[in-house]
């Protein structure tokens, strides 16, 4: 037990960095798939090709084949690129595709006389959109996001593959040192849902939040 | 006069010294192979209430949709106010007009839709705001302000806080009716408004609009089914089908008196469906 408590900080920054990674991914997810999933719908052909031949692709390719496409095919071309910018990059790439979807099936289920209404007060498509279709696509859009930005907290553990230190790259390093294998790994775990268990309440706190009256 | 045969000639305005404020042209429409408007001409002039029948598929709610251009038509010509809607011409040709412009021309043709689509995540208050603050960039306070007194002119004052899940339908349709009213529109259209409705709410949203139309103050397309309001509130009936106009006049001829067969079969079939 007292190994684990020296060790714990330790733990932490790796509890630090996953934090980050998830971060940054989750923002940048959520922006790419905002965009990606109002393209996918309203968008121009040369707009909507490209990007659903996105959505499918990385849909299609495990997480893990994303990273390593990101951290070693630049070097190959004489670019740097660290594990942590790397895997940042690769899960965002993984989660914009997710989200786009998301968002265009929560935006496309929107009734189309709520888009009509707005038109014919005089609305252009940002104000639209913003004001009109979005807040309503919303209830729909957050629990599917909050599941994906989960998957990102728990794909983040992929970084150890390209010596990240997030939580379980340390974890991997404190059991090294202290062979206590059994009660590192409990820790690391409890890690793992204290952060994904307080995601999804702000999931659920976000949820309530953009339900509006009944 | 009304003429029966002849769409070209029919719906011509009736005050010949004032521009119309919604001049129709040889309108045409198709959906696919499907041919809905097949050159429609009508002209309706500043404070006119025009209420359009016929059988669904006529086209009278494409036709409608066509005027505030949430529906574009493939050829001829739709003025508001002096205003080409939806396209530029050049050369005798339509070029697509820019989405500003086309808004622009929307937030002067408030529309009032079958199924209210009122925005569900605003209160009734904030629905009538709504255009005005984001569309005309009234100050919000003063936005509100006015929407308060159009909700007690449709008998709401006391649902300003009121969700839409939270009112009934002719409620709704009340509100929706405030909301197209606070843009101060010069055109408003409505499109079977009433048709939705459970039929004990039916009256109250017609009583709104027999006192719109009573004030002459704006300018009124309805499509309906209802002969009553039709007879009672029109200056004029239209009578579309088969996408073309069949006949246009005043209520008691074109009610009363119809001369084409067409509008004669419409007309019985709706008595007896209808019983009324």
């Amino acid at each position: 037990m007292a190994s684990i408590i020296d060790e714990l900080p330790l733990l932490l920054q790796g509890v630090v960095a996953t934090l980050q990674i998830s971060m940054l991914v989750v923002v940048a997810g959520s922006i790419v798939g905002v965009f990606g999933g109002l393209g996918l719908l309203f968008g121009p052909i040369w707009l909507r090709a490209p990007l659903r031949g996105y959505v499918d692709v990385v849909r299609g390719l495990p997480l893990l084949v994303t990273i390593f496409i990101i951290y070693y095919v630049p070097p190959a071309f004489d670019i740097d690129i660290s594990g942590f910018a790397a895997v940042v990059v690769a899960l965002s790439i993984f989660a914009g595709a997710h989200i786009s979807e998301i968002v265009r099936g929560g935006v496309a289920s929107v009734a189309k006389g709520q888009s009509d209404a707005a038109k014919a007060l005089g609305l252009t498509f940002w104000p639209r959109i913003w004001s009109v279709v979005l807040p309503q696509a919303l209830p729909s859009i957050i629990p599917p996001w909050t599941n994906t930005a989960i998957e990102m907290v728990k794909g983040s553990s992929l970084a150890y593959l390209v010596s990240v230190s997030e939580l379980l790259f340390q974890t991997y390093k404190v059991v090294g040192r202290t062979g206590a294998a059994m009660e590192i790994y409990i820790a690391a775990a409890l890690l793992y849902f204290a952060i994904n268990f307080a995601v999804s309440r702000f999931g659920a706190w976000l949820e309530r939040r953009v339900r509006y009256a009944l | 006069m009304t003429d029966t045969g002849h769409a070209s000639t029919v719906g011509e305005a009736t005050a010949p010294n004032a521009p119309p404020m919604v001049r129709i042209r040889d309108v045409h429409k198709r959906f696919g192979a499907l041919e809905v408007l097949k050159g429609i001409d009508l002209d309706v002039r500043q404070g006119e209430v025009v209420c359009i029948i016929g059988a669904s598929g006529s086209g009278k709610t494409t036709l409608l949709r066509c005027i505030n251009f949430l529906e574009p038509y493939d050829s001829g010509r739709i003025y508001v106010d002096g205003e080409l809607v939806g396209y530029h011409e050049r050369g005798g040709r339509l070029v697509p007009a820019r989405e500003k412009e086309i808004a622009r021309v929307r937030a002067e043709t408030a529309m009032v839709f079958q199924q209210f689509n009122l925005f569900p995540h605003m209160t009734a208050l904030n629905n009538v705001a709504f255009g005005p603050i984001k569309v005309r960039g009234v100050a919000k306070d003063a936005a509100r302000e006015r929407a308060r007194e159009l909700l007690a002119r449709v008998g709401l004052s006391d649902k300003a806080d009121a969700y839409p899940a939270q009112l009934s339908g002719g409620q709704q349709q009340r509100v929706a009716i405030a909301r197209a009213l606070a843009m101060e529109p010069k055109v408003m259209l409505f499109d079977e408004v009433t048709s939705a409705l459970d039929p004990e709410l039916v009256g109250e949203v017609l009583a709104v609009m027999e006192d719109l139309a009573a004030s002459h103050g704006v300018t009124m397309i309805v499509v309906t089914h209802e002969m009553m309001f039709a007879r009672e509130a029109a200056d004029r009936v239209v009578f579309m089908d088969g996408g073309v106009i069949v006949e246009a006049g005043p209520p008691d001829e074109v009610l009363g008196a119809p001369r084409s067969d067409r509008l004669r079969a419409f007309l019985r079939r709706f008595t007896t469906s209808r019983g009324s």
